[in-house]
């Protein structure tokens, strides 16, 4: 690439947003054509490119954009009215623009491109063949409005903030150095100030996260424009609507989700969403429903791309699924519903009848899935015939710096992101010898009745025999791989901490089962597993994905469809009460131990994470009676709100579920919502909400006064 | 007038070795190491330098030279090699030396195997032969480095 002038690396960032922004406005003025500021906001744009590719010499580039401004002239006067062909043309304009623009990102000058029938296109549309647009007076310009938001931003450099990131890194591991240090000394003074340099690393990681995050309407901003282009070219009718824009995600992640949400989009349009006619003669509206939806939940962000098209056909998928080979067809005929519709995440897997430039390359869910679970997440298919597809996206929030568990083996320390974590499991004494049984030479351990599958962490990295460790006991970390649960055993179960992720030099790329590496507390590097990788390797999931698919856990196709499907974390009370919350309220759950409690004013409290956390006891709100032994250790539930934080004390915390929710006694009760079967106990569904405003009566307006301040 | 060369030399069992100094980051003593299971047995590990991890690979087991004494604390030689740094784990630390173009010669055919590989000549110095060692192509470990 060659070295680019200040000048024009300026003029090319400013035109790719002012481009940006001419998708948007273009597509929202062909349903209100005669918006005036939206028109001028589009002209101004064009102004502004024609203006600066002037002065800069670029003057193919300038010839086109005349054109275009010539034509918006006459559209922002009200000499014109907008049609969808006037549409279509400024839209090709700005491809045009774009693909000259990128001419010269490359090369640094305009390439020998033909615009002249585009410019024919601009020139023939400017003559007022048709209608004169009515309203010719109203002259309401917005021009003289600055931008207020431009005025208190400033531009920076990835690259910068990228650096910045990294050094809060460092950071974050000196002052983990530090407090370790601070434990085994007893200076009052030191241990004061090295918790307020806990304080300031804690919110300037906070802050500096912040600066990389973006909205995920920066990438759902191109989408009306693909989809309507995608729309016309198959001659269907598409509304697009958007919940959640302004849901934050980092800028990585961001870019990773960028291609594999585009092409689930292309999908839901092309092969979802039916033909107008068909859709009427099934009684639904000639125009199809495309609904994207963004939402935090339990520190991930969810995505959803919901249709309302013709669904699935299952009978479809089965046919080509044998066809191509990919399960046999009594495998086929034995799959649920549901398995099916996870069909169409096996590679080589498409139902597409003819080969198009929209969908159907070959190039499929696979891949999607492949990319989005290369970042961590999680990707699912819900499918009803005739009602439509909803695909529901997983994903972390950053990469850079995760919550991992710290384990051992063979004398070293891993981590395993937490993403991946399911739950632990020690077995001692008698259940250490007899827990882990063997089918043939694979070993698996009945986890609530069901097998789970075994591989022993030091075996499968050659570092030792896997033998059980010193006390005789056997740990277990239950992990979650491509659907599949399985068992990892270690010989110690360390710590959960916020790990910053490095990534491994050139000589050690070739191991798979290693994701990367991460500097603990003390100085030492620690290496961080892939889980993935791993099971891959220990054949728990086979690398075609196709076992996988078909073993997954039979309960999950009875669910209840209908209720929409939710993360509960359910929670153990007295005898024998379960609770459910939504996950999405839960910040951590902790175990604290019951030498920590301390009281301030009438309420129990403990110090956590540098701040008073107060305590709520479950059990008494409730007045359920609490069955625990009194000398064992805190089991909280950490629930934060506005900036907020009180820990809910239980008895257990019995399990984490994904499960489509229906009320069977829709009756509220005091801080009670109602009940649902949940893994067939009746659970009772808590409103912590309420529970909390009834127990701190301050708390909503604290909430809110903190909301107004923020 | 040719600019002289500045080599940094260092002890790998016995022979005496010599990089570029441009392409030499640091110098730094023996370091806590965290093995790498699966990984070539030419690296040694993973070192944390100021928060960088750098694969550290061992000179020894990279110029299939004998394993070195237990006791022997070796040293790290951090250099820029491809798109990173990474360290050589060596016996020892020379001096900078300066070399003239005249005294380098390629090496004889007769040496052989990796050696041939990783070292393009020596320098003749009065007392002793300084032999170069191409960084590049001794952080690259393929197929026939494990």
């Amino acid at each position: 690439m060659s070295e680019l002038d200040e000048v024009v690396r300026e003029f090319l960032v400013e035109s790719h947003e002012g481009l940006d922004q001419l998708d948007r406005d273009l597509v929202t003025l062909e349903q209100c054509p005669r918006d005036r500021d939206l028109l001028a906001g589009v002209f101004r744009c064009i102004h502004t490119i024609k203006g600066t590719c002037g002065f800069l010499g670029f003057s193919r580039l300038e010839a086109v954009s005349h054109v275009g401004e010539s034509l918006l002239s006459l559209l922002r006067d009200g000499v014109l009215v907008l049609t969808p062909e006037i549409t279509s043309a400024l839209l090709q304009l700005v491809d045009a623009i774009r693909q000259i623009l990128a001419g010269i990102e490359t090369t640094g000058q305009e390439a020998d491109a033909d615009y002249t029938a585009l410019v024919e296109l601009l020139t023939r549309l400017q003559s007022p063949d048709e209608s004169p647009a009515a309203a010719l007076a109203t002259t309401v310009a917005a021009e003289g409005r600055g931008s207020a938001v431009s005025d208190t931003n400033i531009r920076v450099d990835v690259g910068l903030l990228d650096k910045l990131m990294n050094l809060v890194g460092e950071l974050v591991l000196a002052r983990n150095q530090i407090l370790q240090y601070t434990a085994t000394h007893q200076d009052s003074a030191f241990a004061a100030t090295s918790q307020r340099l806990n304080l300031i690393t804690t919110e300037l990681q906070e802050g500096v996260m912040k600066t990389r995050m973006q909205s995920i309407g920066n990438i759902w901003g191109r989408l009306p424009r693909i989809v309507r282009d995608l729309a016309t070219a198959c001659g269907k009718q598409v509304a697009i609507e958007m919940e959640g824009k302004e849901t934050e995600l980092d800028k990585t992640v961001i870019e990773a989700i960028k291609d594999p949400l585009t092409h689930i989009v292309r999908n839901s349009v092309d092969h979802g969403l039916e033909l107008p006619a068909v859709r009427v003669a099934a009684g639904k509206p000639a125009e199809g429903r495309l609904v994207l939806r963004a939402f935090h939940e339990g520190g991930q962000v969810n995505l959803e791309i919901c249709d309302d098209g013709a669904g699935i056909n299952v009978e479809r998928v089965r046919e080509k699924a044998v066809e191509r080979g990919l399960v046999s067809a009594e495998q086929a005929a034995r799959m649920s519903e549901r398995e099916v519709h996870h069909l169409i995440f096996l590679p080589g897997f498409s139902t597409a009848e003819t080969v198009n430039n929209i969908s159907g390359r070959g190039v499929g869910m696979d891949v999607v899935r492949t990319n989005i679970e290369k970042i961590g997440g999680t990707v699912d298919v819900q499918s009803v015939a005739g009602e439509g597809t909803t695909l529901r996206i997983k994903i972390p929030l950053t990469l850079a710096i995760i919550p991992a568990l710290t384990i051992t083996a063979a004398g070293d320390r891993y981590a395993i992101p937490q993403v991946n974590l399911l739950e632990l499991v020690r077995l001692e004494g008698e259940d250490a010898r007899t827990g882990i049984e063997m089918i043939y030479d694979a070993p698996v351990y009945r986890l609530r009745g069901r097998l789970l599958p075994l591989t022993h962490l030091s075996r499968e990295l050659q570092v030792g025999d896997g033998r059980a460790a010193a006390d005789g006991a056997v740990n277990i970390v239950v992990l979650r791989a491509d659907d599949r649960a399985f068992g990892l055993i270690v010989d110690e179960i360390n710590d959960t901490e916020e790990i910053v992720v490095k990534p491994l030099g050139q000589q050690l790329k070739g191991i798979p089962i290693f994701a990367g590496a991460t500097i603990m507390a003390d100085g030492r590097v620690a290496l961080i597993l892939d889980v993935l990788a791993l099971a891959q390797r220990a054949r728990i999931v086979t690398e075609g994905r196709d076992r996988s698919q078909l073993e997954a856990a039979p309960g999950e196709s009875t669910a209840v469809r209908g209720g929409e499907r939710q993360t509960l974390l359910v929670l153990g009370l007295g005898d024998d009460r379960r609770l459910a919350i939504p996950l999405s309220l839960v910040a951590r759950l902790e175990e604290l131990p019951r030498a920590s409690l301390e009281t301030a004013g009438s309420h129990e409290v403990v110090q956590y994470r540098g701040e008073i956390l107060p305590l709520l006891r479950l059990s008494q709100l409730l007045d359920i009676p609490s069955k625990v032994d009194p000398g064992s250790p805190l089991q909280v539930v950490v629930y934060a709100e506005g900036g907020h934080q009180t820990g809910l004390v239980v008895d257990c915390i019995v399990d984490i579920v994904e499960e489509a929710i229906t009320l069977q006694r829709p009756i509220r009760r005091g801080d009670l919502i109602g009940s649902a079967v949940i893994q067939q106990r009746v659970t009772d569904l808590l409103d912590v909400q309420s529970l909390v405003r009834r127990a701190y009566p301050g708390w909503a307006d604290a909430v809110a006064l903190r909301e107004v301040v923020a | 007038m040719s600019m002289p060369r500045q080599l940094c030399t260092f002890v790998v069992d016995g022979l005496f070795f010599g990089v570029d100094v441009k392409h030499v980051q640091e110098v730094i003593r023996s370091q806590p190491m965290t093995r790498v299971p699966l990984a070539p047995r030419v690296v040694r590990g993973l070192i944390n330098l100021r928060g960088q991890i750098v694969t550290a690979i061992d000179l020894r087991r990279r110029l299939e030279l004998p394993e070195r004494a237990d006791e022997q604390r070796p040293m790290n030689i951090v250099v820029r090699a491809g798109d990173g740094v990474v360290s050589l784990v060596v016996d020892d630390i020379g001096e900078v030396v300066d070399v003239e173009d005249g005294s380098f010669e390629c090496p004889p055919e007769t040496l052989q195997g990796v050696a041939r590989q990783l070292i393009p000549g020596a320098y003749k110095l009065t007392d002793r032969l300084l032999l170069v060692l191409d960084t590049e192509r001794a952080v690259a470990l393929d197929g026939d480095a494990s």
